[in-house]
């Protein structure tokens, strides 16, 4: 029979290799996956991981890689502040709405002016948007002991509404002809955020992620406040007693996230995807769970999750184009991922043993 | 009464890295009450658990009553009578007595035979107990009742009791040692897991001493000295913590009129405390556990935050400071719960320096740690106090409860308190760890700190206190002198028998 033994100390090795172990496992259901839906296991698994990396179309889909992994980054850099301490924001898609909206809004109002004070405030306007929306969850929790995930999650769909709404009306774009959806900021200088270099998909969203990824290190590793945080998660009572106040972990780390999810939905509205549209939201908020868990909840880790997600991001486009898959099993795939880390990872803490059939 | 019932022959079970029992063999007559001693880690629960069925063992056999004896699973030891009380009691506080006995039967008969049959057993052994009360309502004791009563009704052969007495006051243990008696006048034999050298000498009529797993010598506990008997346990001399006897100072810390609402569902509020300490004072507060002492504990330390005045140190009133500013001013805690509440189990010992180093060593400069500053407190807790780990790297769960102990008392020691409130400071501690933090607790006070040791162990208190008060359901008595108090002042301190006394009127 096996049994699971806890380790005396939490596994170093195990620590660092299950998210491979996780990626392997990964790529050999999906290929039973892609078999039983009648592909070739190892032309998929080649089109997701191999082809936008080196195949004949890599020049364009290289850059690809950061522009759908710097909103995956920046959110799950935030997420993995509140994961650390037991605060489970499951809304980051509500708030990346929130953020996108209230951005591009902030840009729209000045339209047709030209400024370069312009883009400053509507980074500022997207954050402030997704910390606020971030808030309600947070002083429910505070005031009456709420729920976080469930009210962070409800207030997705709430904002789903929000961005329908403000598509057909508020920030409708007047010489659109009736379509739904505000003017393109890609035609408006002072608003639209453009690449930094061109050609390498590094946008000023992108920037914002690499430093998120630095304070991030930096906060959890030489500050108080990090410390109180890690605490918080691990021995909430533990965390009381050495002074930390509960309320204000629960403030700081839902805050931080929402203003995170906020700002990489005003760089993604703002730049890639161009205008507040119906079907801006893509998911980002809820990827970067998986991003988040993938990445050990570690600010290097979840830089090189965001990217490997991208890349099956990148890679399930093409699989749709090229060989027909559905939409569907490309998500199943992802959702694969997180599944196998977080059964591997049990292994850092517990190790499994032979045993003879007894009760202990 | 000298038929021997079960004998256990070199019984041997080893776990990777440790031999819990090594060939232990001894024997339990009839009608008898045989001690089991030994210090934390000695094999006394493996042992049990082979008996009961819990574990199996690698080799050597067990006998009762002649037939070999291999229970597979605690069903079996218990068809063949063998009943055990465990030190944690595994009662729902929603259900009622009769409910939760019922739980625990293979067949339970309807509700309404069982509660007579509780009636009538509670009686005839001199435990009276309302079969239809609610669990949650029960004081300790009573608890404890339950789980006796829950075996009595399988009729035992072989009753084992795990440290029962440690939640019990004197007269409470009075009561129990009556019902043992009663039981082993019709023949039940009980095994008694203590380490209570004193209750043993009273009560068992034979013991078998372990240590690190081996059978070190059988000795008839009534003819036998408490010192020769821990002496045996712990294979080493002992050294009796010596106080330097400082001269008491000002008064550093006044409780007056501490009252504070029960943080959690079934625990116990503080009701208007009143107690001045002094400078190098040891005020030892006895008490059952559950009556207030962890509360207590939470007042202290900030973690619950109470009226402004009722704390007051040094004349500033602290009541509504966090842990931190109380730590600035000196008074310092350390609670009882080594993993979760006083160390987080997974983070580094150096990590756990800092849980609670921060503010009085200089740990952290605008926020951003000293992690040099911080490993060298870890390092030095680990060489004054001897914890035996390889490294400040170490997760603290990796430790063993004597070592945690050492480095969280020792954590609060070394940052020179003024004030220190320990919360059962060697619980669950060998001898001699135990020691040296009860000696650590004294030179302490002879530097001129005011220490608070908050314990269950009386006669911890009475070898390291100035001054005795209780806690009983949340209030707290006057403070006495420890010298010349008598074991029957303190059972009546810390609340009697809790209105048990009746059991045992016509006994």
């Amino acid at each position: 029979m096996l049994t699971l033994e806890k380790r005396p100390q939490p596994s170093k090795a195990f620590a660092y290799l299950t998210p491979l172990i996780a990626i392997l496992a990964t790529m050999f259901f999906g290929g039973l996956l892609f078999m039983a839906l009648g592909k070739n296991p190892f032309e998929s698994i080649r089109t997701i991981f191999w082809d936008p990396l080196f195949g004949e179309f890599a020049f364009y889909y290289r850059p690809q890689l950061f522009v759908k992994g710097g909103p995956l980054i920046l959110i799950a850099i935030g997420l993995s502040l509140g994961f650390k301490a037991g605060i489970w924001n499951i809304g980051a898609e509500g708030q990346y709405i929130v953020g996108a909206i209230c951005g591009a809004g902030a840009g729209l109002a000045f339209y047709p002016m030209e400024a370069w004070y312009i883009f400053p405030i509507m980074i500022i306007a997207g954050a402030l948007g997704g910390w606020a929306w971030a808030m309600i969850p947070a002083l429910l929790k505070v005031k009456f002991q709420t729920n976080e995930i469930l009210v962070s999650l409800m207030l997705v769909y709430v904002a789903d509404q929000l961005l329908a709404s403000m598509s057909l009306g508020l920030l409708k774009n007047p010489e659109g002809q009736g379509f739904p959806g505000s003017r393109n900021l890609k035609d408006y200088p002072s608003a639209f955020n453009d690449e930094i270099i061109t050609g390498t998909g590094m946008h000023w969203g992108v920037a914002a992620a690499f430093i998120a990824v630095i304070f991030a290190y930096v906060l959890l590793n030489r500050h108080m406040l990090g410390f109180s945080i890690r605490l918080t998660g691990e021995a909430p009572r533990a965390a009381k007693f050495s002074s930390v106040n509960p309320n204000r972990i629960i403030l700081f780390c839902l805050g931080m996230s929402g203003a995170l999810a906020g700002l990489a939905g005003m760089f993604e509205v703002s730049g890639p995807s161009g205008q507040v549209s119906i079907d801006f939201a893509s998911g980002y908020g809820f990827t970067a769970i998986i991003v988040a868990f993938l990445g050990r909840l570690h600010p290097v880790g979840i830089f090189f999750a965001g990217l490997l997600l991208a890349l099956t991001y990148i890679g399930g486009e093409m699989a749709q184009g090229n060989l027909g898959l559905p939409s569907a099993a490309i998500q199943l795939f992802q959702g694969m991922l997180l599944f196998f880390l977080l059964a591997v990872d049990l292994l850092t803490n517990y190790r499994i043993k032979l045993s003879r059939k007894e009760a202990v | 009464m000298t038929e021997t019932l079960l004998t256990i022959d070199k019984l041997t079970k080893a776990y990777p890295g440790v031999v819990a029992n090594d060939s232990v063999s001894f024997e339990i007559k009839q009608g008898e009450v045989h001690a089991l001693l030994g210090e934390n880690g000695a094999g006394k629960s493996t042992l049990v658990k082979m008996i009961y069925g819990l574990v199996k063992p690698d080799s050597g056999v067990m006998t009762m009553n002649g037939a070999p004896f291999t229970p597979a699973e605690p069903r079996a030891a218990r068809a063949s009578g063998v009943a055990m009380v465990f030190q944690h009691f595994s009662l729902f506080d929603a259900l009622d007595v009769a409910e939760n006995i019922a739980l625990g039967m293979e067949n339970p008969p309807p509700m309404r035979d069982l509660a007579e049959r509780i009636r009538s057993v509670s009686e005839e052994y001199g435990l009276p107990l309302d079969p239809y009360r609610t669990v949650g309502d029960l004081s300790a004791g009573e608890r404890q009742r339950v789980e006796i009563i829950r075996c009595l009704l399988q009729d035992p052969k072989l009753l084992i009791m795990d440290e029962p007495t440690s939640v019990l006051t004197p007269q409470e243990v009075d009561i129990l040692f009556e019902t043992l008696r009663k039981l082993t006048a019709e023949g039940v034999a009980i095994l008694y897991i203590s380490h209570k050298l004193e209750e043993i000498r009273t009560l068992c009529d034979a013991a078998t001493v372990l240590r690190l797993g081996k059978n070190v010598g059988t000795c008839i506990p009534a003819e036998t000295s408490a010192r020769d008997m821990a002496e045996l346990m712990v294979g080493t001399e002992l050294q009796t913590p010596k106080s330097a006897g400082a001269d008491l100072g000002e008064v550093v810390l006044d409780i007056s009129g501490l009252s504070m609402p029960s943080p959690s569902e079934f625990g116990t509020a503080l009701k208007n405390l009143h107690m001045r300490l002094r400078a190098g004072e040891v005020l030892g507060i006895g008490g059952v556990a559950g009556n207030g002492q962890d509360e207590m504990l939470l007042a202290l330390s900030g973690e619950v935050r109470v009226d402004t005045n009722a704390l007051k140190m040094n004349g500033k009133a602290i009541g509504n400071l966090a842990p931190n500013a109380r730590r600035a001013l000196g008074l310092l805690t350390a609670p009882e719960e080594r993993l979760g509440h006083a160390a987080a189990p997974d983070m580094s010992l150096t990590e756990n320096a800092l849980l609670s180093g921060n503010v009085r060593r200089g740990l952290s400069e605008r926020g951003f740690l000293k992690w040099g500053k911080t490993r060298a407190f870890a390092e030095e807790i680990i060489e004054k106090f001897d914890v035996r780990t390889p490294g400040p790297d170490n997760a603290a769960r990796s430790l063993s409860g004597g070592n945690l102990q050492k480095f969280v008392i020792g954590r609060e020691v070394l940052q020179a308190p003024e004030v220190l409130v320990v919360n059962q400071p060697t619980w669950g501690v060998d001898a001699l760890a135990a020691a040296s933090i009860r000696q650590a607790i004294l030179d302490l006070a002879a530097g001129g700190t005011a220490v608070i040791v908050i314990s269950q162990d009386l006669d911890e208190l009475m070898e390291v206190a100035d001054n005795f008060a209780a806690l009983n359901e949340g209030r707290l008595t006057e403070k006495r002198p420890t010298k010349g108090l008598s074991i029957d002042e303190i059972g009546l301190m810390m609340g009697g028998a809790h209105g048990m006394e009746a059991a045992h009127a016509d006994a």
